[in-house]
């Protein structure tokens, strides 16, 4: 069981719910992936059109614990009153922390985001930061409080991958304990199990399913790579070698000598 | 008075949040606010007073990754 927070979850593939084609492929995409927490985010409503309440209501049909985010927060102000509205609207102190640094890569302004972490971890906010893969980063984000890290695999959206695979396996080597979730750049299922074949507990995967042709079997193909993954996980993989080694046995080859 | 709604300005009667909110047809609806850049629990927007060029923000609940 993936452990967040003191709470317990069977699925290890979590869900964002934007750009999908409508609300009812959303649902056929969560229901597929088996998962238990799907993020959500806070937007400017109209008094009019109120279109945020018919969305809520949709979320809340599905049974799911949901994960708020402070997406588009480019500031530590920003990011703390969002977290804040997010806790009231949402019911939950769980926060998926952004502070966007740079708008090219999506790419997290971790000064920002420690010293925001910090603020909202004493507040009694269960924090959950979108990071790099930054190993000093990740202690400052420990150190201010934070039990779960989400480091990026590729920038948002990009479907890269696991960009970089020297520092996300040194950031799961040097932090055995905490539970690390692989937050963007996904694209394949085969990049999920990547991820938990390296040993990281879940994925959260959003544009790599709602823009895909199928959606829905897109999700359940992600939900199967990622119980693949973690199986091999537990099985314990072989290390990769340089030379060939004989799977048959050698003792006892016919015309030699 | 006129007070800028997320964005865009708005004139109002009302003195206090919460009146400027039913005054704006939000109703009963789930938001969260803001005034000036802090957050402003429902419990306060009673007597959360508004002045003359104050930036509201009303957010709701929407898809996000």
């Amino acid at each position: 069981m993936l452990e967040l927070y003191g709470t317990s979850l069977r699925s290890r593939l979590l869900l964002g719910s934007a750009r999908y084609p409508s609300p009812a492929v959303l649902t056929a995409a969560v229901r597929a992936a088996r998962a238990e927490v799907v993020t959500v985010a806070l937007r400017r409503e109209s008094g009019g059109e109120r279109a945020g309440q018919g969305f809520w209501s949709i979320i809340r049909g599905l049974g799911v614990r949901v994960l708020p985010n402070t997406a588009g927060c480019h500031s530590v102000k920003e990011a703390v009153s969002t977290a804040h509205m997010a806790r009231e609207v949402f019911g939950t102190p769980w926060i998926k922390l952004e502070v966007i640094g740079e708008d090219d890569t999506l790419q997290p302004d971790v000064f920002g985001l420690t010293e925001a972490a910090r603020i909202l971890c004493a507040d009694g906010f269960e924090v959950f930061p979108y990071t790099t893969e930054d190993l000093v980063v990740a202690e400052r984000l420990l150190a201010a409080g934070c039990r779960v890290l989400m480091p990026w695999g590729a920038p948002i959206g990009s479907g890269r991958g696991l960009n970089n695979l020297f520092g996300l396996t040194a950031l799961r080597a040097h932090f055995p304990a905490v539970p690390l979730i692989i937050d963007a750049g996904i694209g394949v299922p085969s990049h999920a199990a990547r991820a938990l074949e390296l040993g990281f507990d879940a994925v959260l995967i959003n544009t790599a399913i709602a823009q895909a042709g199928d959606p829905a079997q897109m999700a359940a193909a992600f939900a199967q790579a990622v119980e693949a993954g973690r199986a091999a996980r537990l099985a314990g993989p072989i290390e990769p070698r340089d030379l060939a080694a004989p799977s048959t046995p050698v003792i006892g080859t016919a015309f030699r000598g | 008075m006129r007070i800028l709604v997320n964005g865009a300005w708005r004139e109002t009667e009302a003195l206090e949040l919460s009146a400027a909110l039913q005054e704006l047809g939000y109703g009963e609806a789930v938001v969260a606010t803001a005034v000036n850049g802090e957050f402003v629990a429902a419990a306060v927007r009673p007597c959360t007073r508004l002045a003359e060029g104050d930036r509201v923000e009303v957010l709701a609940p929407m898809q996000g990754g």
